[in-house]
């Protein structure tokens, strides 16, 4: 089936089986091993990519669904030699072990930041109608989609606030 | 050339302390942390290999009866279908660690629900899955099975328990005693990147690229299974992600990915959908523990009894080694330990993250914060007086154990002083309570060998095939090698998770850092003896930092001394004495804040501390990692973790992440870790002890103490869901 979407910026024409999803798409086709697959079934967040700047899980839709989208997974976010200052700050303080669901926790961290800019509430927001503060409640809700079980939890809160004061 | 150390004698001139480049210890970022935030470090899964196929595994319906596939011509005529393997060599059971040789094979008998039967082999992922999903497998003659370890038969496994004085007489004289009876239920190690094993031959010999923590015996479980020599295998794991105890052997995967690629005469990828991690890879056995301690009017233990019944399925050989700290934690002269194995036809059970302590300790803090209610003493005074001078069964002296300052100091750290009286402290809905644990780990050093070569610019290279699964080695092998031979962290590259290099003791039960870290040590040593021969000094006398040799007070660069050659060593360091003559363990102690809803039932860990001592620390940063991992691991045990299992055919009800509920960042809250300075010179000659398990062996206790210091409701069967708290409010 014929798609044609935007990765990291690249125009993209694929023409693959209409089973495949996005996340095997970027996988198997791709070479864009980054994005990982940690359940297939939505429940884990290590497929995190952003669709039209907004956070998915890429195992939940199919490639063709796509058709004209523009996706940015972590490759597009930044490179070795050229961390992003999210990336940057994960490394700092140790926000991963394993690193399996860090590419994840890093692309869902990131438009996370621009959803609480954009004044979207949480289950943990009094104030529905104010601007959202960037609480460790706050994020510790907002990234409960992003499973990691080497556990690095308190590091990945503490990257993400290192990272929101710096592009703050 | 080869340098060997038995570790036969206390290495107590602590080298380490006399180095000058200052990396030991320090709280460094992981080298390959750039590769991994990009999402550019390679798992098994993830290499791009011409012609590649792809192979799902199809499971058993059952747990009994001859396996049939039905319909196996229909499938292997759909599109993209390459074949449908339904081999003899295929693994009924994942192996055990370190059992370097092949676990149970043959699919062609159902013994567990979830069981391996067959692989179907395809041009794409999508015609592998579908077609995998249309193999209809029939189970004939089947049997009802025993599927409930209480019930079951089991067999008592005497060499792990222990009888000594008369606990009986113990309990009718105490001053005060408890007799409790806990349950744990399995748990599964759930790592984050499901199995995976691609598989290429090249004539008689096999690449497989995979996800493993040990790859030396992995090399040999995967040739046995496959009746071929070792020296046919070579197995890459350069980035792991995650293994728990769930990649020490070799899983289904890997002998099924390469038995297709044979067939197919392609490379081959099988990678575990997450139902399959649940279902064919190891689980923690359930646990049902009687504990009965006794004390005397001070406060002394004067018995311990601990009675655990844990299951397998029939043949296998692991028991969860439920007593294995408590035999050396408390003194107490009359002691009653037993373990007994119940054999039933759920999945394999086996390593699961600190196997042993991690249910075994948890479950004995919980009565000792019994007795220590029933006895009106303090929870964290009870444990300081019933620290033993010597291990209570062997009369061996501890190698080093700060117990006692991880007790006082963690308590200081935390604030528990102010600990409410039980159901006293609520702040509207919430209850609120603290509860504390101590943690205690077994120490073990593994044979482990690494190459280290110092160039001829003065930079290093470490190689070996031990692994890096999240643990930091990437991070303290290039520290210890720049500390010895005085290069910046940058100087040394790290090379892993290659059965090609000098084999390692691989990561597991917490001897990964220590040993494969004083295989690194020795090879440096004799580098650095090298260096100290052509400067014509003694090595001791040899001082080096920034890539210059200082001695005599002269000072040289290591290229000026090395004059264009290479100088290239393997260290090879074996346990030895020092693993019998002395009780080795790690030590520390949580302290937890909770608050409870006193409509609901909720628990939320409102706060929490963990204080430990694992001599020395290689690297701060990823040391406290893996405490604050291990520690983690408790909340969910103590809260949610539990593999539930049908009572009619023994099959995983929820093998998913959606059902199996490990903590998500909403669970924890900002834990904080201390890590106690300590030197074991016991232990190996860097005086670093394991410290990748402690964080989680009784911090599920810490947890449901606190449940009720907030709310009187003591919960013995684990984990504490709402409804169990609600039934006592």
């Amino acid at each position: 089936m014929q798609t044609s979407l935007t990765i990291n910026g690249t125009a993209r024409e694929l023409d693959l089986d209409p089973r495949t999803s996005l996340l095997d798409a970027l996988r198997h086709h791709l070479g864009l091993t980054g994005t990982k697959k940690g359940c297939d079934h939505g429940q884990c967040g290590a497929c995190t990519a952003l669709v039209n700047g907004r956070r998915v899980n890429a195992c939940l839709s199919l490639l063709c669904m796509h058709d004209g989208d523009e996706v940015t997974t972590i490759e597009g976010l930044g490179q070795p030699g050229a961390l992003s200052p999210m990336q940057q700050a994960f490394v700092e303080k140790d926000g991963f072990q394993c690193g399996y669901c860090t590419p994840g926790q890093i692309c869902s961290a990131t438009a996370m930041l621009e959803e609480i800019a954009q004044g979207w509430p949480s289950h943990v927001t009094e104030d529905l109608e104010a601007q959202p503060e960037l609480t460790i409640e706050e994020i510790s809700e907002r990234m409960s989609g992003n499973l990691c079980r080497c556990s690095a939890y308190p590091n990945i809160v503490d990257a993400i606030r290192k990272a929101a004061g710096e592009t703050a | 050339m080869t340098e060997q150390l038995k570790m036969d004698a206390p290495a107590t001139d602590r080298r380490l302390d006399g180095m000058a480049q200052g990396l030991v210890g320090a709280p460094l970022d992981r080298p390959e942390g750039p590769l991994k935030v990009t999402g550019t470090a390679t798992y098994a899964d993830e290499y791009r290999i011409e012609n590649l196929a792809h192979g799902m595994l199809v499971r058993a319906p059952g747990n009994s009866g001859r396996v049939r596939l039905a319909n196996r011509e229909a499938v292997a005529a759909m599109p993209g279908v390459l074949a449908v393997i339904h081999d003899p060599r295929l693994l009924r059971n994942p192996a055990q660690g370190t059992a370097n040789k092949a676990p149970v094979q043959d699919p062609n008998e159902a013994h567990y629900l979830g069981q391996p039967v067959a692989l179907v082999v395809a041009e794409s992922f999508e015609q592998a899955r579908h077609a995998a999903q249309s193999l209809e497998i029939a189970l004939e003659g089947g049997a009802p099975r025993p599927v409930d370890p209480e019930t079951a038969a089991y067999e008592p496994q005497p060499a792990k328990g222990v009888d000594q004085g008369d606990l009986d007489d113990a309990m009718a004289k105490a001053t005060h005693s408890i007799d409790v009876t806990y349950r744990t239920p399995s748990h599964s190690s759930a790592p984050m990147e499901p199995h995976a094993s691609i598989a290429q031959w090249e004539g008689e010999d096999l690449t497989l690229r995979g996800s493993y923590q040990m790859l030396k015996y992995n090399r040999n479980e995967l040739a046995d299974a496959l009746g071929i020599h070792p020296d046919r295998v070579r197995i890459l794991a350069p980035y792991v992600g995650g293994g728990f105890g769930s990649k020490l052997g070799l899983a289904p995967e890997a002998v099924a990915a390469a038995i297709a690629a044979k067939e197919t005469g392609r490379p081959v990828s099988v990678a575990l959908t997450r139902p399959q991690v649940f279902e064919t890879t190891m689980r923690r056995s359930e646990t049902r523990q009687r504990v009965r301690l006794t004390v005397d009017p001070e406060g002394r233990l004067t018995g311990i009894g601990q009675a655990a019944l844990v299951s397998n399925l029939p043949g296998e050989v692991f028991s969860e080694p439920v007593l294995q700290a408590t035999h050396f934690l408390y003194a107490g002269e009359n002691r009653r330990l037993s373990l007994d194995l119940a054999r039933v036809h759920r999945l394999c059970a086996g390593s699961v993250r600190a196997p042993g302590e991690a249910v075994g300790i948890t479950v004995l803090e919980c009565a000792m914060d019994e007795l220590a209610e029933a006895a009106g003493i303090d929870p964290v005074e009870l444990r300081r007086r019933n620290i033993p001078e010597k291990d209570p069964e062997s009369g061996k002296e501890f190698s080093s154990r700060r117990f006692r300052e991880a007790l006082d100091s963690g308590a200081e750290a935390f604030g528990w002083k102010d600990r409410p009286a039980t159901r006293s402290r609520r702040e509207g809905e919430w209850w609120i309570g603290y509860g504390m644990a101590s943690a205690a780990r077994i120490n073990v050093l593994k044979e482990s060998r690494a190459r280290v070569t110092l160039a001829p610019d003065g930079t290093a290279r470490v190689e070996t095939d031990m692994t890096d699964i999240g643990t930091g080695t990437y991070a303290i092998l290039g520290q210890i090698a720049g500390e010895m031979l005085g290069l910046p962290r940058e100087s040394v590259e790290v090379v892993l998770g290659d059965t090609d290099l000098p084999a390692a003791a691989g990561s597991g039960g917490s001897w990964g850092a220590s040993s494969s870290g004083t295989s690194v040590y020795v090879a440096c040593q004799a580098i650095r003896a090298q260096l100290a021969q052509r400067l014509g000094v003694a090595e001791t006398d040899l001082t080096l930092r920034d890539g210059q040799a200082v001695f005599d007070n002269r000072t040289e660069s290591l290229a000026a001394i090395l004059n264009g050659d290479e100088i290239v060593k393997e260290g090879h360091v074996l346990p030895g004495e020092t693993s019998k003559a002395v009780r080795q363990a790690t030590f520390g102690a949580y302290f937890v804040e909770v608050a409870v809803n006193g409509v609901t039932g909720e628990t939320r860990v409102r706060r929490m501390h963990g204080s430990f001592a694992a001599g020395r620390i290689l690297n701060a940063k990823t040391a406290r990692s893996q405490c604050l991992g291990g520690m983690i691991f408790g909340i969910g045990m103590a809260l949610t973790e539990e593999m539930a299992f049908d009572d009619r055919d023994g099959h995983l009800a929820n093998h998913n992440l959606a059902e199996y509920h490990i903590p998500v960042n909403a669970d924890v809250p900002q834990i904080t870790v201390e890590l106690l300075e300590e030197r074991d010179d016991w232990a190996s000659p860097l005086q670093a002890k394991g410290i990748g398990e402690l964080g989680i062996c009784g911090a599920a206790g810490a947890i449901v103490n606190a449940i009720y210091n907030a709310t009187g409701v003591r919960v013995r069967d684990f984990p504490a869901t709402l409804d169990k708290v609600l039934a006592g409010l």
